[in-house]
């Protein structure tokens, strides 16, 4: 199916171009620059999973607490957006929540073991975005970090944050 | 057809209102805002049932001596509230969850648009053409 090569390319020239915007101010990237081009990411991803969620839950029942809530965001969000679903998610019942990807769709063309390990934090702004987006517009505030030991599997760390 | 409809935000601060005729405008809006308390009181409601399939459609708010007041609740916690006049009496439940169905497809297709941010009022034109035909027709 060639259409899910395109969010793959168009994601990955977001990436570089969020970050050669930033260069061309000065002239190399220093580790405030490279926060502001993370956020940039994360904040486009965001707004991104605000709209999916409310597209996807428009048929589904409300959701009972909030692991139900992260039950979803693991098998349906993730289907329909990175075609597979999350195969670990662990918890520590106090809102913490660690989703675990063995073969993360957007990192698996970059490569499959340590090579180019720095690089991959960019790949998963985007990422991160999307879920703190789609926890926010169901109602729950969180902090979403990722990270990555060897490619292409990965770890997102959902932290709810309680008011 | 409705006589006033409104889509109210998460924070129960409305992102859209809309009512016919538009002369007793702060009278509907009166109406919208204390069927928030009977919205709320159902949703807890149903948290507490602990029912497996809990419905969006909320059904008849409450019925004054004029108007009768339907609400509905999305997963993201957006509220639309339609109401209808009274003597309208034709209007059967079925007719009520398509306006609704209409509703929540309109809004969703709204928040997809990049250019809206969500918390702003709605001021998509689409979106007030869908309401438009929705409501009762003022000669």
């Amino acid at each position: 199916m060639a259409d899910e090569v395109l969010f793959d390319f168009l994601h990955m020239e977001m990436v570089s171009h969020v970050y050669k915007e930033q260069r061309s101010s000065k002239g190399e990237l220093d580790s405030k620059d490279r926060a502001v081009c993370v956020s940039i990411l994360e904040g486009m991803g965001f707004r991104v999973g605000q709209g999916l969620i409310e597209r996807m839950t428009r048929d589904s029942p409300s959701f009972k607490d909030e692991l139900d809530m992260m039950k979803f965001i693991c098998k349906d969000f993730w289907t329909q957006v990175f075609r597979k679903q999350i195969d670990n998610l662990r918890t520590n019942h106090q809102g913490t929540y660690v989703l675990q990807d063995n073969k993360f769709v957007l990192l698996t063309q970059l490569s499959s073991g340590k090579q180019y390990l720095e690089e991959a934090p960019k790949y998963l702004a985007y990422s991160c975005g999307l879920v703190r987006g789609a926890l926010s517009n169901l109602g729950l505030e969180s902090v979403v970090t990722a990270e990555v030991s060897l490619m292409p599997s990965c770890k997102f760390q959902v932290v709810i944050q309680k008011l | 057809m409705a006589v006033c409809i409104a889509v109210i935000a998460k924070e129960n601060y409305p992102l859209y209102i809309r009512s016919v005729p538009t002369q007793n405008e702060l009278k509907f809006h009166y109406t919208v805002h204390t069927s928030l308390d009977v919205v709320e009181e159902k949703i807890s409601a149903a948290g507490k049932a602990m029912a497996d399939q809990r419905e969006l459609y909320l059904g008849l708010l409450y019925p004054t001596e004029d108007y009768k007041v339907y609400g509905y609740v999305t997963n993201s916690k957006v509220k639309f509230v339609i109401v209808v006049d009274s003597s309208n009496t034709s209007l059967r439940d079925n007719e009520i969850r398509s306006m609704f169905r209409k509703l929540h497809n309109s809004f969703t297709d709204v928040m997809c648009n990049p250019f809206y941010n969500p918390g702003d009022p709605v001021q998509s034109k689409v979106f007030e053409g869908m309401v438009s035909g929705m409501m009762v027709q003022v000669s």
